[in-house]
């Protein structure tokens, strides 16, 4: 008998940092820029949230109070992914660079940002092992609710995750209604499909593409927080994150940019992630290795339907990769 | 006359024409600005000076003959995948799939060496190992191109997620045949018999990977500038209304060009596997598919161009690596380094092809005239 | 509102030149002018689209700078461009709030309402919460009226609004612009129909070339006089003109009618015959249905119904519908075609002038490599027969000037050779000793035997040059007459008639 109940909180733990990820990388891209970098931009934010937490466990010596403790890694890992952001979009809506290699040279410079701050701290702690551990400052991200044990199946299932798991929900929730039920939704998508128009309409497309580039890679940036700091119970360790970034980029696609099909799509990417630990035991080992492609296979079978739909809805921002130029004729 | 501040501050309009010169101006003072950034970067992670840095990563780069020979190695793969994409990119088409490309390329490989190794004659094996690798590589990039080609569906994307699968791919493979049992990995493949390992000229393991690149980019830059192939996949990147008009098939073009960026690909991935490593893992391409795209665009999609660009970045992450290894940094700073220079190089060219106007007051304007 | 010395130029172009023109609150004010005589672009700098390089516009007396379409909604100028501006996949009220800053959260339901209630009162039809891709041409443009009817501009200025409305829809337009005169706001329809012209307006102002003619009350003038106004004196240019040599049937066109992608008929059973040795005009206000016409002879447009027959001298017949140019050629059809979009569509530009000189012959022969010497000698010889003016033949064609890449483009297309050759706006944005290399290639051609077919815009050229003339209005032919026996006026009446049929 397959177990839910030990299944769903494992799927939901991988899939926050993908929701985290793609919530801020479809707010990106509704408004035209589609950021490659966000692999590097979830590094920077994790080690920024790292570096914070790390200086600050070093100076209270032990005694953590609560709120530092969550504030300053927080507030590090959304200043360290707010830089990331206007790198990108200084580069790709002021000075209308190529979007892809900037964000693919992104991709290079956060992920090796991340390793490379990473493998300092190690060497500063000197420890044995290539890792940190910050496991006070985890401790209070992944505390859950006290009474969430005592609810049996319902408890685990919902109840049993770290804050910002449920900030993670929230933060999709909000952008989706953002998008689609807000004045600066509608200005957003406009500005994605259709920049010509948007800025006919008296919208600054600029101001739109930054606004909505940097507050999509704070929040992309908080996934690699989460990831370090509630499912890794904060250990760091270079390399750990792995693809999920570029798996962010695929649940993008697959919830064909609509951040509240998300919360539920993210949970069912981390299943797909982590379905091989639940395959019969005695089956080769090596079948698991195929279970972990089904989410990418999933993402291109979505994009080839939506394509070959043509449905006007479901296709990607239509001026997504695309510089704007006023005076371009 | 116009009340000032009012008016826009600057004017922002499209260049008619950069003298090739001045064009390369600008770029070389973003490389030398980005070169003083990194400088001051590495000067605050260490204590060297500037100057000594550049030694150290020069050193790093050319030090010893091996060196230089693994910079040889380096800069040949780099340059074959980004020889492989760039006639996609000359057409628009934004293959940032060469990743995979290499890997499935790579996989064919290691499968021919594997399953055949015993059973063929070396000569006759190699030659199917190369069949088998360009084959492979192809495939991964026609898929693609089909559905672009059929239902025009985003080929950035759809490129992108076939890395991942390629990746997945590779990792079945590798625990199937891992050795010996448990390993996780495949290990060097007919250590004894070297059945299936392209042929070393001479003493120098590298020589064959750097002269078949070295062919391969004459190749490619007559194939790009001298074949009717090449003239008309220019056209279609250029206009595809123009393509219409002088009657080429767009959707044939795309297909044919995408095989043969697979299959350069899949030549890299042959290098790869059985030229030097003699064995398949999942991170064999190491993210140069995606460096690639760089390289190639850094080039303007010339070939010969891509040799300097590849030779910079490769330089970079050899350099910065012996300063990591100096100072017991981890290798990731050759990526910070390599990512300032990329980020300067790509705002430079707004430069080259924009220029800004800063509109002056109407006096002075007045006093001009 | 006034503009005093607007000029705005592109590139070497000057769109407008020193332009002094008044809008007047209460009142209807007709733009009336040629093709590219800056009746848009001068309206694109009122609604921030572009920036005047020198000038000043006052409002209710007071000195603007609009640098944005923001800034010229804050003055309350709302412009309904050629080209809708709209958002494809959102609906009709997506679209109209789109841009406005109300206070308070954005509450649909209350949208729609109002924007029914000015559905209601001025007799409009639309559903708030129809996608704009699902609409016709002419719902779209009801959604722009609306949504700058929305923001209570108070300076509404419409281009060509009408082109795509059926009468009964312009009727009603024309019933919403008087009211909104009524209430004080000022309108500025840009148009080039006359009787538009006469039966809307209170005041009439007349662009040519980019200068301002002038204006005056359009009770006071009749349509002879605003045309003459808009075409300008007729001018004696001295085309050379040879007589046909020999003409005999080349191309017949029958019934052929074409629709555009979005459904639009853009050509409704046109029927004409052109002959070798004689250059056939094509004039028509824009948007006639010109392009469409050469692209379906020259195979590049789906074709509803009708045929397109070449006749060889032999007298065989080849049938070119449902062809496309690569299969043209192989029939032994040689056809050129000198497209509107010459940087587009026929040149690539960022190619050089040899490889643009190949782009129709590199295929010839077997090798798999390109021959760049034939296409470079082509390239030099084009290069000194026209004088096109360019550093060599590797430069750039997007470098050259609007004129040398035209004579690049038209010294390919001759070179081959033609039996058919197809120009449209051929001397667009030339100078006149440009202008004349052309028009001498032209008769060159003519008198070699080729059908040359000539769609011009500039009906004095027209006149001169062509044998016979084929006018063109709203996809239909309006006639077809010959160019020595013939004048300005009657061509230009001819242009503009059939639209006034319809409406009668």
């Amino acid at each position: 008998m397959f177990d839910f109940v030990s299944f769903i909180p494992r799927a939901v733990v991988q899939g926050i940092p993908l929701l985290f990820g793609a919530t801020g990388e479809t707010l990106t891209e509704k408004s035209g820029n589609l950021n490659l970098g966000i692999p590097g931009v979830m590094y920077v934010g994790a080690i920024s949230g790292v570096i914070g937490a790390f200086f600050y466990e070093q100076s209270a010596d032990g005694a953590l109070h609560a709120f530092p403790a969550i504030a300053i890694p927080l507030l590090c890992c959304l200043l360290g992914s707010l830089l990331m952001g206007l790198i990108y979009c200084f580069l790709t809506v002021s000075l209308r660079a190529n979007q892809n290699v900037t964000g693919l040279a992104m991709a290079t410079f956060g992920v090796g940002f991340g390793n490379f701050f990473g493998g300092s701290l190690i060497r500063l702690t000197g420890s044995e092992v290539p890792s940190i551990a910050l496991s006070a400052t985890s401790a209070y991200f992944s505390k859950s609710l006290p009474f969430a044990s005592d609810l049996g199946w319902f408890g685990t299932i919902f109840l049993s995750y770290g804050f910002m798991a449920y900030l993670a929900v929230v933060l999709a929730l909000a952008a989706s209604f953002l998008l689609r039920r807000t004045r600066t939704g509608l200005h957003l998508r406009a500005v994605g499909e259709s920049p010509a128009t948007a800025d006919a309409a008296g919208i600054s497309t600029t101001r739109y593409k930054y606004g909505a580039t940097c507050v999509g890679s704070m929040i992309a940036g908080l996934g690699g927080l989460y990831y370090v700091m509630d499912y890794a119970s904060g250990v760091w360790s270079n390399n750990a994150f792995g693809d999920r970034g570029w798996l962010a980029i695929a649940l993008v696609i697959f919830t064909i940019w609509r951040p509240n099909v998300g919360v539920l799509a993210s949970i069912l990417f981390g299943g797909l992630y982590i379905l091989y630990l639940y395959i019969p035991t005695g089956t080769n080992l090596a079948i698991k290795e195929l279970y972990k492609m089904l989410p990418y296979i999933v993402t291109i079978i979505v994009l080839i339907i939506v394509s070959a739909r043509n449905q006007k809805e479901n296709q990607p921002p239509e001026s997504l990769g695309l510089a704007y130029f006023r005076e371009e004729r | 006359m116009l009340k000032q501040g009012n008016i826009p501050l600057f004017h922002i309009s499209r260049r008619k024409a950069l003298p090739w010169q001045l064009a390369w101006l600008i770029r070389g003072v973003a490389i030398v600005l980005a070169l003083l950034v990194c400088a001051i970067i590495t000067t605050q992670m260490t204590d060297y000076n500037p100057l000594q840095v550049y030694a150290t990563m020069w050193n790093g780069a050319f030090g010893t003959t091996r060196k230089i020979w693994i910079l040889g190695q380096d800069i040949a793969i780099l340059l074959c995948i980004s020889l492989a994409v760039t006639p996609a990119f000359k057409m628009r088409f934004w293959n940032i799939g060469a990743e995979g490309q290499v890997l499935a390329g790579g996989l064919a490989c290691a499968a021919c060496m594997i399953c055949l190794g015993d059973t063929l004659p070396n000569a006759l094996l190699i030659v199917c190992m190369a069949a088998a690798s360009i084959a492979a590589g192809a495939l991964w990039a026609l898929i693609p191109a089909i559905f672009k080609a059929k239902w025009n569906t985003n080929e950035t994307l759809f490129t992108l997620m076939m890395n991942y699968v390629a990746t997945q791919l590779v990792a079945f493979f590798v625990i199937v045949w891992e050795v010996p049992k448990g390993a996780g990995k495949v290990g060097i493949i007919n250590q004894a018999t070297e059945a299936g390992w392209l042929p070393q000229i001479g003493s120098y393991k590298y020589l064959l990977n750097i002269l078949i690149v070295a062919l391969l980019t004459i190749g490619m830059y007559v194939y790009l500038n001298y074949t009717k192939q090449g003239y008309e996949l220019s056209v279609v990147g250029e206009s595809e209304h123009t393509a219409r008009y002088v009657g080429i098939k767009v959707s044939r073009v795309i297909l044919r060009t995408l095989l043969l960026s697979g299959a350069v690909c899949g030549v890299a991935g042959l290098l790869l596997v059985g030229g030097t490593d003699h064995t398949i893992t999942t991170t064999i391409a190491d993210g140069r598919g995606f460096t690639a795209v760089m390289v190639s665009w850094l080039a303007k999609f010339n070939p010969i161009g891509m040799i300097f660009a590849s030779f910079l970045l490769v330089f970079l992450d050899r350099g910065a690596s012996e300063i990591s290894t100096n100072f017991g940094l981890n290798q990731s700073f050759g990526d910070i380094l390599t990512g300032v220079i990329l980020f300067f190089i790509i705002g430079s060219e707004f430069f080259i092809t924009y220029q800004v106007q800063f509109r002056r007051s109407g006096k002075k304007e007045d006093d001009n005239v | 509102m006034q503009l005093r010395n607007i000029s705005k130029s592109f590139g070497t172009v000057l769109a407008n030149d020193h332009v002094w023109l008044d809008i007047y609150r209460g009142e209807i004010l007709a733009l009336l002018g040629e093709n590219g005589s800056g009746k848009t672009t001068l309206m694109n700098m009122l609604s921030g689209i572009y920036f005047p390089d020198e000038g000043q516009i006052f409002v209710d007396g007071k000195e603007v700078v609009i640098r944005s379409p923001k800034d010229a909604l804050s003055l309350g100028i709302g412009m309904i461009h050629q080209h809708f501006k709209l958002v494809d996949v959102f609906t009709a009220v997506e679209n109209i709030v789109l841009g406005l800053n109300e206070p308070g959260r954005l509450d649909m339901a209350a949208v729609s309402k109002k924007v029914c209630d000015i559905c209601d009162a001025y007799g409009f039809e639309v559903d708030p919460a129809q996608k704009i891709y699902n609409m016709s041409v002419s719902q779209k443009q009801t959604v722009e009226i609306v949504k700058v009817l929305y923001r209570g501009a108070d300076i509404l200025i419409l281009d060509e609004p009408t082109a795509v409305l059926t009468p009964q829809e312009t009727d009603k337009l024309f019933a919403v612009l008087r009211n909104m005169r009524d209430a004080g706001k000022a309108i500025v329809i840009i148009t080039h129909k006359m009787h538009e012209v006469e039966d809307l307006s209170d005041r009439v102002a007349v662009l040519r070339h980019g200068q301002f003619v002038g204006d005056m009350i359009t009770a006071q003038t009749n349509a002879a006089e605003m045309t003459s106004m808009m075409i300008g004196h007729s001018v004696t240019l001295n085309i050379e003109r040879t007589e046909p040599i020999d003409p005999k049937p080349r191309v017949e066109v029958r019934d052929l009618t074409v629709c555009s992608v979005d459904g639009v008929l853009k050509l409704d059973g046109v029927s004409f015959t052109a002959n070798a040795g004689e250059i056939l005009g094509v004039a028509g206000i824009s948007g006639c249905g010109q392009k469409e016409l050469l692209e379906a002879i020259a195979g590049l447009q789906t074709v509803e119904h009708g045929s397109i027959c070449y006749v060889e001298d032999g007298g065989t017949r080849d049938e070119l519908v449902g062809r496309d140019p690569l299969s043209i050629a192989a029939k032994g059809v040689s056809l050129s075609f000198v497209p509107e979009d010459r940087l587009g569509m026929g040149l690539v530009g960022s190619m050089d002038l040899t490889d643009n000189m190949m782009l129709r012959s590199y295929r010839r022969g077997r090798s798999p490599f390109v021959d760049r010497r034939t296409p470079r000698r082509l390239a030099e010889a084009v290069v000194s027969e026209l004088s096109v003016n360019t550093p060599g033949v590797n430069t750039p064609v997007r470098r050259l000037s609007g004129g040398n890449v035209q004579k690049v483009l038209v010294g390919r297309e001759i070179s081959s050779d033609p039996t058919v050759l197809l120009t449209a706006y051929a001397v667009r944005g030339l100078d006149i000793n440009a202008s004349y290399t052309i028009y001498e290639l032209l008769n060159r051609q003519k008198e070699r035997g080729v059908a040359v077919i000539y769609v011009g815009e500039d009906l004095d050229v027209l006149l001169e040059l062509c044998d016979r003339i084929l006018v063109l209005c709203g996809g239909k032919v309006s006639g077809i007459v010959d160019g020595r026996k013939t004048d300005k006026r009657q061509v230009g009446m001819m242009m503009t008639r059939l639209a006034g049929d319809t409406d009668a």
